[in-house]
């Protein structure tokens, strides 16, 4: 009878030992803390929670690359991590290049938890037609396109008004009023990092060349960069780099970046490549009076041509080393469910789902409404390449924004030392 | 017999654990680092190939990575030899010299020393910026700025780095030599003064050689902080830029 007892306890021990993994399964999500903060995703996950009995162990940070990096070397990867591409760490890029990320094309059939439309019916459309969501181009989705942003050139309507002057629909439009604002001592243009310049060249490429020509310059393909394409391109924008104030490569850093920012609203500068969050982010600074935000898609080439708007969206994802790739899935599912669509616009994030423009506030409204005015959407980005060492995107195409406008580098010698890293990438292309 | 060995094993005992914990700790890693250049792979994946020394040969044709080199080998002479100058001359005053407010100059001079060195960037970010900057305001009483300096801008980035980096390393150094200089017994200086050597002869001839020791060991210092400050340094204040201008070796990899 004893020895019964004693086993009887002994076995009741060891149950309570693995009870806690299988009471609940609970599912580790880390999401970068941008300007959208990190409540958000504390109210999403408690309602995930509520909806599915999933317990969620969310990570936020500024910094979530170092956050997160250090466990992930250790061969420890949350289950769903939410971090877009074209971060200066470029951690995304790193699972996109080692194939290291789970496919999530079936999430798209899943039905979102909750409710009882498909994840595919939700999604707007094109959204998971890109690079930015199906990284190999091979039709398979691993990524799930986030928090979406019209991004364009941003601008003091007000000062506008004041002046009495439109806003230009075309590059020689632009430059005219650059001349004009010069006689008046503002500058046409700064950017607040050179890193900005991706959503800008990629409209600029369609704009100029359409999506023909993106798809072959972002695939590098052979000769693309001594077409006539390519030559307006950067004729552009080293016509821009002339009319951009000087002051701006000296500030276009990840530290000072605000104070390029602030030319804008300063009057000192008249546009300024950007997103939506820009007036979150500039909400407490000081500004000229009568300043007023204006948005504008990027000027046509050619009279009557469309001009173009670059659709910015952020990722989330799964790794392929996630231990709980099912539930992980759910969460990725449930980021489309209306409850959480409405609890990520109440802080300006707004998801790439149909209908979510009744959801809009304020300047928003004008943001987001900027393809109802003509201007054509943009998306997509550079293709994906096997590690180069050395060779990394933004040193290539972005990063030598500052030195043309310092006047250190002319486009000729710019686009040579293009074509030399596309012929690697071309090389390595995945 | 049987005592020596149980003497051998005792001894072997009594050294093992630091012998086990150096090599697991300190050897084994430093090896590991050597294997792991050898071999291609990504941060974050369990897959790795092997490649012989081909990073290194990619490394050394990357123009980005001679740049960073270039700049980190610049900013250690550069920084060393000026805060080395400085230091010496404000220890030898300060310990030397009957001046008014003396410890008030030990304070105001080592002060930069306990600052973080993202405040540091900070106040130096705030001088050098480009239209009402410490630095530019400054300038601008005594010419026109319509076309103001850009500190941070390409051309002089790394010198407003060495800048920044003098003024934090200069306090320490000073109280490293000024601790040394007032071991030097001050009959020296009196004997000197009778034979008529002047204040630079003192410096040169008794000051500098008597404190020689540690001046020796003060480069080394240099050059082992030197090197991690300028990494912080340019994290903080340039994040590399413009175009990879200030970037140093520590920040190559990102």
């Amino acid at each position: 009878m004893k020895k019964l007892l004693s086993i009887a306890l002994a076995l009741v021990l060891a149950l309570s030992l693995c009870s806690p993994a299988m009471a609940a399964e609970t599912i580790q999500v880390a999401a970068i803390e941008t300007a959208y903060g990190s409540e958000i995703w504390t109210k999403v996950a408690e309602a995930f929670t509520a909806q599915t009995g999933i317990a969620v162990d969310l990570i936020t940070d500024k910094n979530l690359e170092d956050v997160i990096g250090p466990a992930m070397q250790g061969g420890e990867f949350p289950d769903v991590i939410h971090l877009a591409t074209g971060r200066p760490a470029g951690l995304t890029e790193q699972f996109i290049k080692d194939n290291n990320m789970a496919e999530i094309t079936d999430v798209l059939s899943m039905t979102v938890p909750g409710e009882d439309k498909l994840v595919s019916e939700k999604i707007a459309g094109g959204f998971t037609d890109t690079s930015l969501t199906n990284p190999y181009n091979d039709g398979k989705t691993y990524m799930a396109p986030m928090f979406y942003s019209p991004c364009g050139l941003f601008y003091n309507a007000g000062l506008f008004e004041e002046k009495g002057w439109t806003v230009p629909a075309t590059w020689d439009e632009m430059w005219a009023l650059g001349e004009t604002a010069k006689a008046e001592g503002i500058y046409l243009f700064t950017y607040p990092t050179a890193g900005y310049f991706d959503a800008f060249l990629y409209a600029l490429m369609y704009s100029v060349g359409g999506t023909e020509f993106f798809e072959a310059a972002t695939h590098y393909e052979e000769g693309i960069w001594d077409t006539e394409e390519a030559k307006t391109c950067f004729e552009i924008i080293g016509k821009l780099a002339s009319y951009t104030n000087p002051i701006t490569p000296a500030q276009a850093n990840n530290q000072d970046f605000t104070q390029n920012q602030q030319l804008v609203l300063d009057n000192k500068a008249l546009f300024m490549p950007n997103g939506t969050w820009i007036v979150g982010e500039m909400a407490e600074a000081p500004r000229a009076e009568g300043f007023k935000w204006g948005m504008t898609a990027l000027p046509a080439v050619e009279e009557g041509g469309a001009g173009y708007s670059y659709t910015w969206f952020e990722q989330a994802w799964i790794p392929a080393g996630a231990v709980n790739q099912d539930a992980a899935k759910q969460f990725i599912a449930f980021l489309y469910s209306d409850v959480a669509c409405e609890i990520f616009a109440s802080a300006g994030a707004i998801q790439p789902v149909l209908g979510i423009a009744d959801k809009l506030e304020g300047d928003n409204v004008m943001f987001y409404s900027i393809y109802d005015h003509g201007a054509k959407a943009a998306m997509g980005n550079f293709a994906a390449f096997n590690a180069i060492p050395g060779i990394e995107l933004s040193p290539v195409f972005f990063e030598p924004v500052n030195s043309l406008v310092a006047g250190e580098l002319t486009v000729e010698q710019w686009l040579e030392n293009i074509k030399a890293a596309s012929d690697q990438m071309r090389a390595n292309l995945k | 017999m049987k005592k020596t060995i149980g003497r051998k094993g005792f001894i072997f005992l009594c050294v093992a654990p630091a012998v086990i914990l150096f090599l697991v700790f300190m050897v084994l890693p430093t090896l590991n680092v050597f294997r792991m250049s050898l071999y291609q792979r990504g941060a974050y994946s369990p897959t790795e190939t092997f490649v012989g020394l081909s990073n290194f040969t990619q490394l050394f044709q990357d123009a980005q990575f001679v740049r960073s080199m270039q700049n980190t080998i610049l900013l250690v002479v550069v920084v060393t030899i000026i805060t080395f100058a400085f230091a010496l001359v404000f220890a030898g005053i300060l310990t030397r010299e009957k001046i008014k407010g003396q410890n008030f100059f030990r304070i105001v001079f080592y002060i930069p020393n306990i600052l973080s060195i993202v405040v540091i960037s900070g106040i130096f970010s705030a001088i050098y910026k480009p239209e009402n900057g410490m630095l530019n305001s400054i300038i601008g009483l005594f010419r026109d700025m319509t076309d103001p300096i850009l500190w941070k801008g390409e051309r002089l980035v790394m010198v407003s780095i060495v800048i920044a980096m003098v003024w934090q390393a200069i306090g320490y150094y000073m109280v490293m030599y000024m601790a040394s200089m007032s071991a030097v017994p001050g009959s020296i200086y009196e004997s000197a003064d009778l034979d008529g050597a002047g204040r630079m002869r003192q410096f040169f001839q008794i000051t500098i050689p008597l404190i020689w020791t540690n001046i020796r060991t003060t480069l080394t210092f240099f050059i082992i902080s030197t090197i991690n400050m300028a990494f912080l340094f340019v994290k903080a204040m340039t994040s590399g830029g413009p175009n990879g201008a200030s970037e140093v070796v520590l920040g190559y990899a990102e």
